[in-house]
């Protein structure tokens, strides 16, 4: 029995200061198979009789399909298949309300590189040689280049759904008197702002390889985000059981939300393995990753916002027009994105949002590193710059005089719960010596401050259903060792070693005992994905559900054999033991032993679903999440003012963490995050041209190769200062929130804010390129605006604004018209609503998104 | 149509082992390092020489795998990056770059280790620009590079035996400074 001075031993939880791995700086898990060249990425994957699949690509923007001519093709050495898209009718898309793409474009395609043919050949030479023998006669139709000529060109629509012509989707939301508002502020600010698409470049190629097992068995191998999306991608338009298809995402070679949704050549490879027999692979070269894109949407938008002397702000009009692509992939979220974190950072009493995204004749746009965020949030922080300015207010202090309040519930109705974003602008403004410098530097040197805010995971899943967003289970048997089963993708952001860590914490038990089988739908329970920064959240709630079930059977087990109250028990150091003497204990393997006697075969599993949000609006469903994270960043600049050429010396950041499980591994995620914020604020642009027009009306990527998309290199990196605010948000796993995303935000205004105190130049657009600096340079020597920016916003019908009051006004979260007599947001009519997205109504497998 | 595939044959010595392979005589020195030979450590991120993923070292000099023929590497030393380490023990670059964290996803890293090599057999105590400069070819998306330059500084440290470690804020991150009032 426990001696009378021993004290319960503490459990490893958040509260327990104890802790011996979480918070230390550990070696990722796959850090040495990813130093040795031993991890296999999907392309180094190779089967017996594996053939090579290359996919015939549309040489035009936008065009009906005339004929397909296959029959050089087929006479080809080597050729083992050709298929066309009415072998895969069936539409998919990542979201439910936009599944509007074809694995083979069937009758039309929609911009320069949709994919038209695959060829199947023995070797990757010969698929290439036959893929050029396809002959596709197209009838041209005309181009939709930008979102002002979508909006001025109804017909011929892109697609035959989306809320009117070649609008794709329209939303108007208004929470709170927002008209009262802007009467109620002593300034009104009003900023029109562009910023333009880039894309992910993930070093790594898509790659996908399938395998057939059986008549109607198959596994695929892929280099994704998201397996669990794109096991019911498969099984939708392969039209067999998911059961009977297994996916396994390999480590990913950079994602950035690039590889988060389901593509042709994943359901491509899978029908062909299924119909030849044999192992089929499909690897992308580097042209076609930017045709695959899914990144960044280039956004136009006007932010108005009114504002007391004293700073405090009383209303905001954004609006927004997104240019969406060839296909809805996830733009409808998107959308919404653009606009539903506004509310985060910094009291807004009443807030009206609209936008519109507009279907173009180029690649689709989607996810990256931020999603819709981004841009606003430049808008929104250059915006307070000028604020800050105009009302004679520091613009540090000016933020810092608005913080929102931990625990509120935003205008739209987010429930943001703790905060660490006062420590981290006290953090940048120390550390960089803002208050002494900020202002007064010579000129062509400036400091700049912004800020954000992320999720740390979308509270609802991108299908309805009522089922946990992450499941993790552990093995435990007599060896001591304890196998991980979890959904999750390792995409290099750590996941693994998240995963690990929490589990080995909780048992007691040193990394090396760990093994993890991951991101397999046939043998690992669902996770979502990574995207969203959802996973150390979701997953590490989930993990530790599961570890501290399997550390109760044990301790029932261990303090029966040993005559201990299970309270009295530690794990720690491969060990059970008595907490009033160590040297009473088991070893981890002799004490699983002793459950194993106790209780049989061991297994646990745990499980999460995030808090249901208060919003009850249509369009509610974007922008919750469980908790979110905190980022202010200051940027140090020095501008030639001869050429507008400009060197960032350095970065200080501040990200409420809430707690970090591996600061290592935090760090890096901080620092790749400015990298990467510091390529699109710099330099980084998806853009698009036209061919002459007496050659092809073709509109074509610009640079689709690694080195005309200019991305920062060796030389371009600033020294970064990384504060991390531990704030142990009691809804992360050990305190922990994200840090994928959230550190990017705030680079790209803190960067235009610092051109600004360095020159006096204004540049209302993202990449800030040093050739609109000059350009600001030249008309501020000539008197003129310092200001480089697009001129005006258009006008835009974004339909009756759906009215939702705030909580302080005492709203309940609902609309306050009857739902139902607005059946969505801004449209003028119903045409063109898919029978799919009737038909998945019906099934209530709509968007989570869209409805509530 | 045109008659392409012209096979030949080599013996490649790659990391000290000799590799006798047939291969279409267009094929780069890429594409049989991975396809004949089985050595899929060496990445690639565009073959058209852009990223870097793919450099090795033939002769002790880096190149980029994607830009040169197979048939041209016979007689040579090639070096990947599964030579790196020794028996079961890590290169120091390998243990500088996983503790570092200088590997995230670690699709480019192959490449960068093997030109870190070279440049520290070339230079022992190289400097930060040195760093920089030695590895500007290569491309990396998701570490923002300061660490990989850091983790070279700490390789090359370790491999002349000197105790010099990268400071603790690469580890644990800056302590908050105190806010002044």
């Amino acid at each position: 029995m426990p001696k009378s001075d021993s004290k319960p031993a503490v459990k490893a939880s958040k509260d327990n200061p104890e802790l011996r791995l979480i918070g230390t700086p550990f070696r990722r898990v796959d850090g040495r198979t990813k130093v040795t060249g031993q991890l296999q990425f999907a392309d180094d994957l190779s089967f017996p009789r594996m053939v090579y699949v290359k996919l015939v690509r549309s040489t035009v923007p936008h065009a009906n399909i005339k004929n397909i001519d296959c029959s050089e093709a087929r006479k080809m050495p080597g050729v083992v298949d050709i298929m066309l898209g009415e072998e895969l009718p069936v539409p998919y898309g990542i979201l439910p309300v936009s599944r509007d793409e074809h694995a083979l474009a069937i009758n039309k395609v929609r911009f320069v590189g949709d994919p038209v043919a695959a060829v199947a050949a023995l070797t990757e030479d010969q698929a290439h040689e036959a893929a050029l023998a396809v002959k596709v006669k197209y009838e041209v139709l005309p181009t939709i280049d930008s979102i002002q000529t979508a909006l001025k060109t109804p017909e011929p629509r892109i697609h035959e759904y989306g809320d009117e012509g070649n609008l794709h989707k329209k939303v108007s939301l208004e929470f709170g008197a927002v008209d009262e508002g802007f009467e109620q502020a002593d300034v009104v600010l009003e900023d029109t702002v562009f910023f333009q698409g880039n894309t992910h470049l993930p070093i790594e190629q898509h790659a996908a390889v399938a395998v057939a097992e059986d008549e109607d068995r198959v596994t695929l191998y892929s280099s994704t985000q998201t397996p669990h999306y794109v096991h019911r991608a498969l099984a939708r338009v392969l039209q067999i059981p998911a059961s009977r298809i297994r996916v396994i995402a390999c480590s990913v070679g950079g994602g950035f939300g690039g590889k988060t949704d389901p593509f042709n050549h994943e359901i491509i490879v899978t029908k062909l393995a299924l119909k030849l027999g044999r192992p089929v692979k499909a690897t992308l070269t580097r042209e076609e990753v930017f045709y695959c894109h899914r990144g960044r949407h280039p956004v136009l938008m006007n932010l108005r916002t009114g504002f007391r002397k004293d700073g405090s702000m009383t209303a905001q009009h954004l609006r927004t027009a997104l240019d969406g692509g060839g296909y809805g992939s996830y733009g409808v979220a998107s959308t919404f994105y653009t606009g539903a974190l506004q509310t985060t950072t910094y009291t807004l009493p009443a807030y009206r949002f609209e936008a519109v995204r507009a279907f173009t004749n180029k690649p689709p746009c989607g996810p990256k590193r931020g999603h819709g965020t981004p841009q606003p949030r430049f808008a929104y922080e250059i915006h307070l710059d000028k604020a800050a300015e105009k009302l004679r207010i520091d613009p540090a202090e000016l933020r810092l005089r608005n913080l929102l309040p931990a625990n509120s519930v935003t205008a739209n109705w987010l429930e943001v719960g703790s905060t660490g974003l006062r420590q981290c602008i006290e953090a940048v403004v120390a550390g960089s010596g803002w208050k002494e410098r900020y202002g007064k530097l010579p000129e062509g040197r400036g400091l700049g401050l912004a800020c954000g805010a992320y999720m740390c995971g979308a509270g609802l899943p991108i299908y309805w259903n009522h089922m946990p967003q992450s499941g993790v289970q552990l093995k435990l048997d007599r060896s001591g060792g304890v196998a991980i089963f979890c959904g999750q993708a390792e995409v290099g952001q750590g996941s693994d070693s998240v995963l690990a860590a929490i589990v080995a914490e909780i048992l007691g038990i040193s990394l090396a005992d760990v093994r993890l089988c991951v991101a397999d739908t046939d043998l690992t329970p669902v996770d979502l994905g990574s995207y969203s920064s959802r996973v150390t959240l979701m997953m590490g709630q989930a993990a530790m559900q599961a570890a501290e079930r399997a550390r109760e059977l044990i301790a029932k087990a261990v303090g029966a054999q040993l005559e201990i109250p299970e309270n009295y028990l530690v794990f720690a150091d491969n060990r059970v033991f008595y907490s009033g003497d160590p040297d009473k204990g088991l070893s981890f393997s002799e004490a699983v032993i002793a459950a194993e006697a106790r209780f049989g075969t061991l297994g646990t599993t745990g499980s999460y679903t995030p808090p249901r949000a208060p919003g009850r609006y249509r369009g509610a469903g974007v922008g919750p999440s469980p908790t979110y994270s905190f980022t202010a960043a200051i940027l140090e600049v020095e501008v030639d003012p001869q050429t507008g050429l400009y060197n960032v010396d350095h970065v200080w950041l501040a990200h409420d963490i809430g707690r970090a499980i591996n600061p290592v591994l935090v760090l890096g995620q901080i620092e790749g995050s400015v990298y990467m914020g510091l390529g699109e604020a710099i330099m980084e642009e998806q853009e698009f041209r036209r061919l002459p027009k007496r050659l092809s009306p073709s509109l074509v990527h610009k640079m689709p190769s690694l080195l005309e998309y200019k991305s920062p290199g060796f030389h371009d990196m600033p020294e970064i200062t990384s504060y991390l605010v531990e704030t142990d948000d009691e809804r992360g796993p050990f305190g922990a929130k994200e840090v994928g995303q959230g550190p990017l935000l705030p680079i790209m205004p803190a960067l235009a804010n610092a051109v600004y105190d360095a020159v006096g130049v204004r540049v209302d657009q993202v990449p800030i390129r040093p050739d609109l600096v000059l350009k600001g340079l030249q008309a501020k020597a000539k008197g003129k605006e310092a200001r480089v920016g697009p001129a005006n916003f258009p006008e835009i019908d974004f339909g009756d604004p759906v009215l939702v009051h705030t909580p302080e006004q005492g709203g309940d979260g609902r609309a306050v018209d009857d739902p139902k007599a607005k059946r969505r947001t801004g449209v003028g009519s119903s045409t063109g609503t898919m029978k799919e997205r009737d038909q998945a109504l019906k099934e209530k497998d709509s968007a989570a998104l869209t409805t509530n | 149509m045109k008659a392409r595939s012209t096979t030949t044959t080599a013996v490649l010595k790659i990391n000290d082992e000799d590799h006798a392979v047939a291969f279409p005589v267009h094929h780069t020195l890429l594409e049989v390092l991975r396809e004949e030979c089985g050595l899929t450590g060496t990445k690639h991120g565009c073959e058209l020489g852009e990223c870097g993923a793919c450099a090795v070292l033939v002769d002790g000099e880096p190149v980029l795998s994607c830009l040169m023929l197979a048939a041209e590497a016979g007689d040579r030393n090639i070096e990947t990056i599964e030579g790196l380490q020794r028996n079961n023990d890590l290169h120091p670059l390998q243990t500088a770059f996983a503790d570092l964290g200088a590997t995230q996803c670690g699709y480019c890293i192959p490449g960068i280790l093997m030109l870190a090599k070279a440049l520290l057999e070339r230079e022992p105590d190289p400097s930060e620009g040195q760093i920089r400069e030695a590895l500007s070819g290569n491309l990396c998306r998701c570490t923002g590079y300061n660490r990989i330059v850091l983790a070279v500084q700490w390789a090359a440290a370790m491999a002349r035996g000197d105790d010099w470690r990268p400071p603790p804020e690469a580890f644990h991150s800056t302590s908050l400074p105190q806010a002044s009032a």
